[in-house]
């Protein structure tokens, strides 16, 4: 196994503890100490404890990163805070959650990110599972085509960005003149969106591929050969040997993938700015919070992101522990 | 063993750069302290836009200094957004190492609501206001106190080309129905303006109901009146949009691309900023010498148009730890020395009147009594601390002007308008 692909399973197998945790709610390490909780002996009580001061630090300093700003932003979230109108700061309770979710601005932007979600990931997994085949297949050049692979996602998302747009600006842009030479395709909405969609599935296909690898590694040759043998076509054995073998890391790499999806900003930063209703809700948050200073409705906006993107991992987490086999070790039990 | 002895060793020399990192750490603070002090002599950071010539207006500044103090020319981003993020993040923070700020003359109330700029008093003062244009001074103030010295201004004029119009058209409907018969005779008749979701389109849209006489907002910035001027306004720009004569891409036209536009030949008219002149004669010499300006189209022949005033205005940070000597860098900066060099040099029209007399300013403003004559007789965007969210909600509303319903798009905005000088709204 080669080195990323062996990063990469380090990956998948970090991500399945830490849904475990999130499902289970106890930081138990294994799935047998949960069970054994209630005949704990002297030695283990003190290990525990042991165990628990040891953590204790990153715990804190893990509340002290992320629990304090998520805190902070709520508290702002339920505030009147423009910081144009310093003076007018007062408690506003859920006005601004009104605001907010009674904007068409913002179900627009809600819409616009969904879509640009769901078609991005959809688009990302297919080709992220063919990259993925090719380069678990490949026999010269490995290093080589791996390497290649994994070019876009090497490359900084606003650098990516900015050569996509230099590319579909009108008169200097090779994919511009490709299409026409007085066609301007970023202003127009659809056009936009798709290029928007291409800029993310060119770039994060890659980091797909490479989480995919790591299930395909996963899947035994013997098994494979064995299908083979009863006559099971190539496409049967993909669908009906690997894809099931492979669920717990396309799980996995789909729940990454959505919820950095959801979140996009940069490529529309750069592209569009937004403009033709193109904005994601990130985006919005980012116009009402940095550019208007509306501490109040940007931070709304940040909370409901969140909210968002924690009932996302909830429902694939869920899914996860019911449909996967072999993604939970309890579960196997 | 020998791996211990290994592990021993890359322990030790990890520790070095730990220590080494930490000196840095600790000698940075220092470091920079030089850097900013220059040895005793106390810097000014003026933060100003991209202009090409701007350094030299700073050296020129930096002599007179004498050694008193140096001023260094910090560029911001170009686009305008880029700007005024850049100096609010830093400005909420409460940044000390700001001095003299480049506001768009759009940002001024905000500044000075949010208490990021000083108001300007006394010799100060009266030197900013010396000579000063109205219009241009009016957009430095805020609650009739003065927040900002205007350093450099701009309006749009009407350009046409004088070899199918003899006459410029006084009003909109007059311009169309050039227009109109031009296109009937087969001739180039296309009347170009920035029609794209952005600025530009609500600066035409304010050009728009201020010369049929209507408000957009009360004169305090604190509600959205949108009176029938407004309605009217909006009504204008409909008909312009729809009239056939408009470019088919009205929507998606910015300064340049209508420019570029004009130079290619299928237009009779356009409303632009000065910065076209030179331009078309790079751009299109043949066409060039048939390139002729006019005052903005007014919305009834008995009142002149009035144009929306552009420009920089220069301001001092309440944060700044040198407000005496920002004051005067200010000062120099706009001084009507200063304000000649950049008109003649990097096109920007001055704010100060007697500059536009200026033997030299005949060559590069041709058109200088015309940019006077509007100066004289301008619009002002709305002033409110909420510009920023207005404009944005303004030109999401008014796009695609071809869609304005007059009366339900006024009701509209009046309702988004109120919400976003309130902070309350959301910002597309």
């Amino acid at each position: 196994m080669s080195e990323a692909s062996q990063l990469s399973a380090e990956n998948v197998a970090g991500a399945s503890a830490t849904a475990r945790g999130v499902r289970g709610g106890s930081a138990g390490s294994t799935g047998s100490a949960r069970r054994a909780k209630p005949v704990l002996s002297e030695g283990k009580k003190a290990e525990r404890r042991l165990g628990l001061l040891l953590c204790a630090p990153a715990a804190l300093v893990m509340i002290a990163v992320t629990g304090w700003p998520i805190i902070y932003s709520v508290w702002l979230s339920l505030q009147r805070f423009d910081l144009r109108f310093p003076d007018q700061r007062e408690f506003v309770g859920l006005d601004n959650y009104i605001t907010v979710l009674s904007s068409p601005y913002w179900w627009t932007a809600f819409g616009v990110t969904a879509l640009l979600t769901v078609v991005s990931v959809v688009l990302e997994l297919v080709l992220g599972m063919a990259l993925a085949l090719i380069m678990h297949r490949t026999i010269v050049g490995r290093g080589l085509v791996r390497t290649v692979a994994l070019i876009p996602y090497g490359i900084v998302t606003v650098v990516a960005a900015f050569s996509w747009y230099y590319a579909w600006t009108p008169g200097t842009g090779y994919l511009a003149n490709l299409v026409g030479p007085d066609t301007a395709l970023l202003t127009e909405r659809l056009p936009a969106l798709a290029i928007i969609v291409s800029a993310e599935v060119w770039k994060t296909t890659p980091f797909m591929a490479l989480l995919l690898m790591a299930g395909l590694a996963l899947v035994p040759d013997d098994l494979l050969k064995a299908a083979a043998m009863d006559g099971a076509s190539a496409w049967q054995r993909f669908t009906r040997v690997m894809v099931p073998v492979m669920k717990p890391a396309i799980l996995v790499a789909l729940l990454f993938r959505t919820l950095d999806a959801f979140r996009i900003f940069d490529n529309i930063f750069v592209l569009t700015s937004g403009a033709q209703d193109t904005a994601s809700v990130s985006m919005q948050t980012y116009n009402n919070l940095i550019k208007g200073l509306n501490l109040g409705v940007g931070s709304t906006m940040s909370v409901l992101i969140f909210i968002t993107v924690a009932i996302i991992a909830f429902v694939f987490v869920k899914v996860f522990g019911t449909a996967a086999p072999g993604s939970d070790q309890g579960g196997r039990r | 063993m020998r791996g211990a002895t290994r592990t021993g060793r890359g322990r030790t020399s990890r520790r070095r750069a730990v220590a080494t990192f930490t000196a840095a750490l600790a000698l940075a603070p220092a470091v920079a302290a030089c850097g900013s002090g220059g040895g005793g002599v106390t810097t000014i950071n003026v933060y100003y836009a991209p202009e090409q010539n701007f350094q030299k207006v700073v050296d020129q500044c930096n002599a007179k200094a004498a050694g008193r103090y140096r001023i260094v020319l910090n560029t911001l981003p170009r686009d305008a957004d880029g700007q005024r993020e850049q100096m609010v993040r830093r400005l909420a923070a409460g940044d000390t190492e700001m001095d003299v700020l480049g506001l768009d003359v759009t940002w001024v109330s905000e500044f000075a609501e949010a208490g990021w700029v000083t108001e300007w008093t006394g010799e100060n003062k009266a030197e900013a206001e010396r000579g000063t244009l109205a219009g241009p001074l009016e957009t430095a103030r805020w609650k009739d106190k003065l927040y900002a010295a205007p350093k450099n201004t701009n309006v749009q004029l009407l350009w046409y080309r004088d070899d199918l119009v003899q006459q410029p058209p006084r009003t909109w409907d007059e311009m169309l129905a050039a227009a109109k018969q031009l296109k009937d005779a087969g001739k180039p008749s296309q009347v170009l303006a920035t029609g794209a979701q952005y600025e530009g389109l609500v600066v035409l849209y304010n050009t728009i109901v201020a010369s049929a006489g209507g408000q957009i907002l009360s004169e305090d910035g604190g509600r959205a009146v949108m009176d029938a001027g407004a309605v009217e306004g909006l009504r204008v720009l409909r008909d312009f949009a729809t009239s056939g004569v408009a470019s088919p891409s009205l929507t998606n036209s910015k300064e340049g691309e209508v420019q570029r536009g004009f130079e290619a030949g299928a237009a009779a008219f356009e409303l632009n900023w000065p910065f076209v002149y030179a331009a078309m004669q790079k751009g299109n010499p043949e066409l060039a010498p048939h390139f002729k300006w006019a005052r903005i189209p007014g919305v009834t022949p008995d009142v002149p148009g009035k144009a929306t005033i552009g420009g920089y205005d220069l301001a001092v940070s309440s944060y700044s730890q040198h407000q005496d000597e920002a004051f005067e860098t200010a000062l120099c900066l706009r001084s009507a020395e200063s304000q000649k060099f950049s008109a003649i040099n990097d096109g920007v029209p001055p704010t100060i009147e007697s500059v536009y007399a200026e033997p030299e300013m005949a060559e590069a403003y041709p058109m200088r009594d015309m940019i006077l004559e509007e100066l004289k007789d301008p619009a002002v965007r709305p002033l409110t601390p909420a510009y920023q969210s207005a404009s944005t909600i303004m030109s999401k509303v008014l796009s695609p002007p071809g869609a304005i319903d007059p009366q339900a798009t006024a009701e509209r905005l009046r309702r988004e308008l109120q919400d976003a000088i309130e902070s309350k709204g959301v910002v597309p």
